[in-house]
């Protein structure tokens, strides 16, 4: 029997097309905007100005704070300007805009392929490492990882989790990293278990990855304390919460961290740039995303620069196709929906979805049959209907007492509505509105 | 027989009897007091229960007016100076004219003068699409048209232009309860002085982006070029991030700005025609002491007539110009 | 509208799951049990579902466009479940004017002065029959003699059910071994070859449609298992006390409409509670009521009381009743 979590969950059709295409990498862009703020936590510092020259992995924008993460250019060039830019939020952003030129990387980066295994780096210089060269989750959350490394006093970790799960259908970044940069991914692991002062690691891959399960389960013979588990495929157990419960049975208290249970989760791509920041010195200024859809020629794992286009990666799988309806940022069920294709690719961003026309049409909203589905594949135990009709009332002191800020916005509820219900978006408005009671109430 | 008429006649009148006593105790013992005044000044008011002013209904405010030694603080928006009078007038205590409000919508960013970039297809509610992103324009400032605002208003006083996708404030019923200023997540609407003679300028765009890409996005965006800034002798405007505001205690209504402003972000709002009938004014004015509020046809007449002098291309324009102001033409004579 | 990229939040897909899949998988889980009722009581059968199918969509679509002048729901199906649902709780020989009327209640009054599919507290179907039960007690519950596929339309003979033999029988101070002896083998019940109501008397087509219902995740076993099993245990309990006054656990689950009532009544989504343990309360008080109105009650068959009643604690159910929290701190 294999393991996952206990309570609720969907399993929506994979559509895995970018399944096994090699990672390639997209030749440079002409121009690319990286934004300011492509993190969770307090916004950056911009350090360069119009004018400046810069080199592959210099830094350009520096953290703002404990939780914020450094920004480095991805591109060699000079600053053309920095301006108010469409990001994928939909709003405009500052963001620094550089025309690129040649391709000259930072002296201190190491850029050969060797495998470095020797961690010589202590848990503090780790830390730092990780911190300095701005790397965040890659799973999309984007939350600084050097925040979630240190420990604070008085906890302690006993396992590293690692979330090589990518539960979210269609997208095939993690799986393509985990079969081509394994031994890098392991040494990457070692590097966190050091950092945490754990000496057990986790890996979860849902079992609709048998060869990354094969592959890396023979990698970690010979890594000490690494562990694959296999679970059964079941969406959202990239969850963090969800993703504990499944390998260790451990249930993270409500409004808690990780880390009350003892564990600390990374994503497999955070641990693969954590392997590139630590060992060979390098920023994290590219990481691997799938395009894909049905209607997507070429569906492709590219390596791509931080700040190229979108547009580039879709004429890179072969054009945007006639009929589009919707272009997500990320997987279908959490990624963002672009309003326009120009905006550029950031740390955060997993994949790149087509979605034809048909597809992207939401049904009409049908009144609630009290089927009690959403309740059942509620994978925090909430009951949807109810959050979204005192949403609706703006009742939200029960919206409060309902616990919507446990809401995970996995989108079973609204996936799985009979009447097709847009429930999730009435619980995000409710639980940004509770948020905003609860942050007046603490002012006061 | 008589035995049970009795019999029922006792056990009746006993249990009444022995509740009355009770019901008498009880509410002796449970009797709370309450200051007259409240019910009196709680009867003034209007019973809209908007939450205007500040109280969650018109009793909490009727408290709080008998609580306080000065009504200065306290305003009833529904009700207006009338009714302040009145509640003055029952607590014995006086209360200084305010100047009746109406809200404003800052957006003219109507289908025509705003280009679609995207289409929103998720539940309709301005807070929802505002959590979610821009908006379905590159204006990433202006109005959502869900209408939320609507669903707001508990006066009827708003409706959705379906020709604009705009809001439309009806200025009679308007309240100025500023339920609509809450609930828009984009802050477009404001409560002004109505000003007088319900005359009002103000500018009509919340874009803080610089200009062009402000202009880009809208053709009646304002682009912060100052221009009103610079031509007002009152100093009622004032330029901050890239947008220009109206002062409505400081503005004389003298029109100055709106002659100047290159896109048309500026409104006036019950004015007379200008070029079309000058002599009317003064009698106009006179004669209508509330102006007729026909919001729609000001505010498209005004989008349409700053079209053409930014773009003299637009061909339509200046037709549905002409039109509108043979509309308004009747309608001023009517009113004579 | 084409040239637009559509912006809309997360999930951007669907299950495809849909209302109207839900109400057709319903009426299909039905149909065995319909066929049943048609081999046994002929045309009758038919013509009793025929009218009431027709009649609760007739109803539906007219109050709809007359009354609240809304969109056209009939074509959801749930119209059609209720018509179903309604004919299998009628004997077959019932006059087409009672019928009628017991449709308009269910439709008029059970679903659409709630606001229709979704608001209704009480199952419709239900509503139309304890109405039509307590005011034409004598129609609703003559109950046709079965025989095999008659289609001659002539009046045909009438007999009692199980339930109610027994129910009088006691009264009339006969033991309970001979009256067993009166009535069909559990075999005979299970294959529904008993007198009752048309849809209820076969417990293998209505089993079969339950475990459709449940492969097509359409119901939870929930319901079912624990109003079922709370009527055998609480009825076994009852029997294994007097042997000679109360019936066994067998003869209840088998006569009357609780087959029925658990499978398709009892888990109508509408109003039924929206927790497992909220279900789980909700079939075990179907269970208990069912067998102390059939035992102490005045009426021979209590599963559409029961129902009814359960139905009205649904609300304070589904307010007390949370599902298991994900990371509650235990206190």
């Amino acid at each position: 029997m294999l393991k996952t979590f206990p309570v609720g969950g969907v399993h929506p059709p994979e559509n895995k097309f970018s399944k096994g295409k090699k990672i390639e990498t997209l030749p440079l862009p002409k121009t690319v905007t990286i934004p300011t703020g492509q993190h969770i936590g307090a916004p950056t510092k911009v350090v360069v100005k119009r004018g400046d020259e810069v080199k592959v992995g210099q830094l350009i924008a520096q953290a703002g704070g404990f939780v914020s993460a450094n920004i480095h250019s991805s591109v060699s060039g000079k600053v053309k300007k920095i301006d108010e830019v469409f990001d994928s939020s939909g709003y405009r952003r500052t963001s620094i805009i550089i025309d690129v030129a040649g391709d000259e990387w930072m002296e201190t980066i190491d850029r050969s392929d060797e495998l470095k295994k020797d961690i010589t780096l202590s848990k503090e210089e780790i830390v730092k490492k990780v911190s300095e060269m701005g790397i965040v989750g890659l799973g999309g959350a984007t939350f600084p990882s050097h925040v979630k490394l240190s420990i604070p006093d008085g906890k302690k970790a006993e396992h590293l989790v690692i979330n090589a799960v990518e539960c979210e259908p269609y997208l095939t970044a993690d799986h393509q990293l985990m079969m081509e940069k394994g031994e890098e991914i392991m040494v990457g692991i070692s590097v966190l278990m050091k950092a945490t002062g754990v000496n057990k690691a986790i890996i979860g891959i849902e079992n609709n990855k048998p060869d990354a399960i094969e592959h890396l389960t023979k990698l970690s013979n010979n890594y000490n304390g690494i562990e694959v588990v296999a679970l059964k495929v079941q969406y959202p157990q990239g969850g963090e919460k969800q993703l504990i419960k499944a390998v260790l049975n451990r249930e993270v208290p409500s409004g808690g961290l990780p880390l009350d249970v003892g564990c600390v989760v990374q994503n497999v791509g955070t641990a693969f740039a954590v392997y590139e920041a630590v060992q060979k010195n390098k920023p994290l200024f590219e990481r691997v995303v799938s395009v894909t859809g049905k209607s997507v020629k070429q569906p492709s794992n590219f390596m791509v620069r931080v700040g190229t286009s979108t547009d580039v990666l879709i004429e890179a799988a072969g054009g945007l196709p006639e009929d589009t309806g919707k272009v997500v940022s990320g997987g279908p069920m959490m990624g963002k929906a672009l309003s326009r294709t120009d905006v550029p690719i950031t740390k955060g961003s997993s994949g790149v979805l087509i979605f034809k026309e048909e597809e992207s049409k939401r049904e009409k909203i049908n009144p609630c049959i009290r089927c009690a589905k959403c309740v059942t594949v509620c994978p925090m135990g909430l009951e949807p209907y109810l959050l979204m009709t005192v949403t609706e009332k703006q009742n939200y002191e029960k919206v409060e007492e309902e616990r919507a800020l446990d809401c995970i916005e996995c989108g079973s509820c609204s996936y799985t509505c009979p009447a097709t219900r847009p429930l999730l978006d009435y619980i995000r408005l409710g639980k940004a509105e509770v948020g905003k009671i609860i942050r007046q109430r603490n002012q006061k | 027989m008589n035995d049970v008429i009795l019999y029922t006649i006792i056990t009746l009148g006993g249990i009444g009897a022995i509740s009355a006593v009770i019901l008498y105790f009880v509410a002796q013992k449970f009797k709370v007091f309450e200051d007259p005044r409240i019910d009196e000044v709680e009867e003034a008011l209007p019973s809209a229960n908007c939450g205007g002013c500040g109280y969650p209904g018109c009793r909490n405010f009727a408290e709080a007016c008998v609580k306080t030694d000065d009504l200065s603080t306290l305003f009833c928006p529904v009700g207006g100076n009338d009714t302040m009078g009145a509640v003055a007038s029952v607590l014995g205590m006086t209360v200084d004219a305010k100047e009746p409000q109406v809200a404003v919508l800052l957006c003219n960013g109507s289908s025509a003068n705003r280009k679609r970039t995207s289409e929103f297809d998720s539940a309709a509610n301005c807070t929802i699409a505002a959590n979610t992103y821009g908006g379905d324009t590159d204006c990433t400032h202006g109005c959502l048209g869900l209408g939320e605002c609507v669903d707001a208003c508990g006066f009827d006083a708003m409706y959705m232009d379906k020709e604009t996708g705009l809001p439309v404030v009806i200025e009679d019923a308007c309240t100025a309860c500023g339920a609509c200023v809450e609930a828009c997540p984009k802050d477009l609407f404001q409560l002004r002085n109505k000003g007088k003679k319900s005359k009002r300028i103000y500018v009509s765009c919340m874009n803080t982006d610089k200009g062009a890409p402000a202009k880009k996005a809208c053709d009646v965006a304002c682009i912060g070029c100052s221009k009103c800034f610079k031509e007002c002798k009152y100093d009622a405007i004032t330029m901050a991030n890239n947008k220009a505001y109206i002062d409505y205690n400081a503005c004389v209504l003298c029109r100055a700005c709106v002659s100047v402003c290159p896109t048309g972000a500026i409104h006036e709002i019950n004015f007379p025609l200008r070029k079309a009938k000058p002599a009317k004014k003064e009698g106009e004015a006179t004669t209508k002491p509330v102006t007729k509020a026909e919001p729609k046809v000001n505010l498209v007449e005004k989008a349409k007539e700053a079209t053409p002098k930014a773009e003299p291309k637009k061909e339509e324009a200046p037709k549905a110009d002409e039109k509108k102001e043979n509309n308004n033409e009747d309608k001023s004579s009517n009113n004579e | 509208m084409g040239n637009f990229l559509k912006v809309s939040l997360s999930p951007h897909v669907h299950g495809g799951n849909s209302v109207k899949k839900e109400m057709y998988g319903v009426i299909l889980a039905m149909i065995p049990a319909m066929l049943v009722g048609f081999y046994f009581f002929g045309l009758d059968a038919v013509r009793v579902t025929a009218i009431s199918v027709l009649a609760a969509v007739g109803f539906e679509y007219l109050i709809q466009k007359f009354l609240i002048k809304g969109e056209p729901t009939i074509t959801d199906g749930s119209a059609i479940i209720t018509g179903m649902l309604f004919a299998f709780n009628m004997p077959s020989n019932l006059p087409i004017w009672i019928i009628l009327i017991g449709v308009l209640v269910a439709i008029g009054v059970g679903k659409m002065t709630f606001g229709g599919l979704g608001q209704n507290p009480f199952n419709p179907a239900l509503v139309g029959r304890v109405f039509l039960l307590v005011s034409f007690p004598v129609q609703m519950t003559t109950w046709p003699k079965i025989s095999v596929l008659n289609f001659s339309m002539v009046d045909a003979e009438t007999a009692a059910t199980p339930l109610a033999l027994i129910k009088e029988g006691l009264k009339n101070g006969e033991s309970l071994s001979s009256l067993m002896e009166k009535i069909p083998s559990t075999l005979d019940m299970m294959i529904g070859h008993v007198g009752g109501s048309l849809g209820e008397v076969s417990a293998i087509a209505i089993l079969l449609g339950g475990a459709f219902l449940l492969f097509k995740k359409i119901i939870s076993w929930h319901i079912p298992v624990t109003m079922l099993g709370t009527i055998a245990v609480f009825s076994g309990i009852l029997h294994f006390a007097n042997p000679e006054a109360y019936a066994g656990p067998l003869f209840h689950l088998f006569t009357g409409g609780a087959m029925l009532g658990a499978v398709f009544m009892a888990t109508d989504m509408v109003t039924s509670p929206m927790t497992h343990k909220g279900m789980i309360i909700f079939g075990i008080g179907i269970g208990v009521l069912t067998v102390l109105i059939r035992v102490f009650g005045a009426y021979p068959e209590g599963v559409s009381f029961a129902i009814l009643i359960m139905n009205a604690f649904v609300p304070l159910i589904n307010t007390y009743v949370k599902p298991k929290r994900f990371g509650e701190v235990k206190k």
